[in-house]
């Protein structure tokens, strides 16, 4: 079955969407997620958003939940490299990411976690 | 892919994938139309949305993608078609929030919102057709 590789830093989870994820593919990454939370003890999950052209209703309700999860489990998520045209579209959809971070780039999310962390 | 005058792709929407597919195709003829990025995401993402419904609520069904023009405008109309329940409230199916399966609420509403027309055809027992229109200009 496909799935979407998650890294782990140190005490924090990193994922990058690199593909058109179908639904199903989706919510194996949020189950894929919080298992590995728990399994690695993550304080952390970063999602790398930077390739993702688009983000929907469903999609956008898989990182809500996933980042609530992790809340659950006291880890923070960041999202990361969301594109201006996928941020525009979001809020004209209507879709608010309750409860998830957002920073530019990687390197500024890892730095989000790090001040989380203190 | 270009499409001739009046032709028009026809994408089954059985599986997941397919609602991947659709996208897929949705945006390369938006991108062959010079839409812009902006536009193109709006556009995708609202046929998402209904690719999804029509897979989710309709029993599958399938996309129907054709160009189209009017007013001196070129644009993209894409069609959503199921024989499935039908909707019988139009009004509480297009408030933002309310869903009948579990999911946000935001489909059919968003679609709405991020196109430039749309039209909703569905009565119970007779299935459903969403279109979407989104224009440029020339």
């Amino acid at each position: 079955m496909e799935r979407i590789p998650i890294l782990r830093i140190g005490r924090l989870l990193l994922v990058t969407i690199q593909v058109d994820m179908h639904d199903r593919l989706a919510m194996t990454l949020q189950d894929d997620l919080t298992t590995r939370i728990v399994k690695d003890r993550a304080t952390g999950v970063l999602i790398d958003i930077s390739a993702l052209d688009i983000v929907d209703s469903f999609i956008g309700r898989m990182i809500s939940n996933t980042a609530a999860m992790a809340r659950v489990l006291d880890a923070r998520t960041v999202l990361v490299g969301m594109q201006p045209a996928v941020a525009i579209t979001l809020v004209e959809l209507g879709l608010t990411l309750e409860g998830v971070k957002t920073a530019l780039n990687v390197e500024r999310g890892l730095a989000l976690l790090e001040r989380e962390e203190e | 892919m270009s499409l001739a005058d009046g032709a028009v792709i026809s994408v089954l929407l059985i599986t997941d994938e397919d609602v991947v597919r659709a996208r897929k195709v949705v945006r390369d003829e938006l991108a062959a139309l010079k839409f812009s990025m902006i536009e193109q995401t709006k556009m995708v993402t609202a046929a998402s949305e209904l690719a999804r419904n029509t897979l989710r609520y309709g029993g599958g069904g399938r996309a129907e993608i054709e160009h189209v023009t009017g007013n001196g405008k070129a644009g993209l109309r894409v069609s959503f078609i199921d024989d499935g329940p039908g909707i019988a409230d139009h009004e509480l199916a297009l408030t933002d929030g309310w869903t009948s399966g579990g999911g946000m609420g935001l489909g059919l509403s968003g679609a709405r919102r991020l196109s430039d027309e749309f039209e909703l055809d569905s009565a119970p027992g007779k299935g459903t057709t969403v279109t979407i229109i989104k224009w440029k200009a020339f």
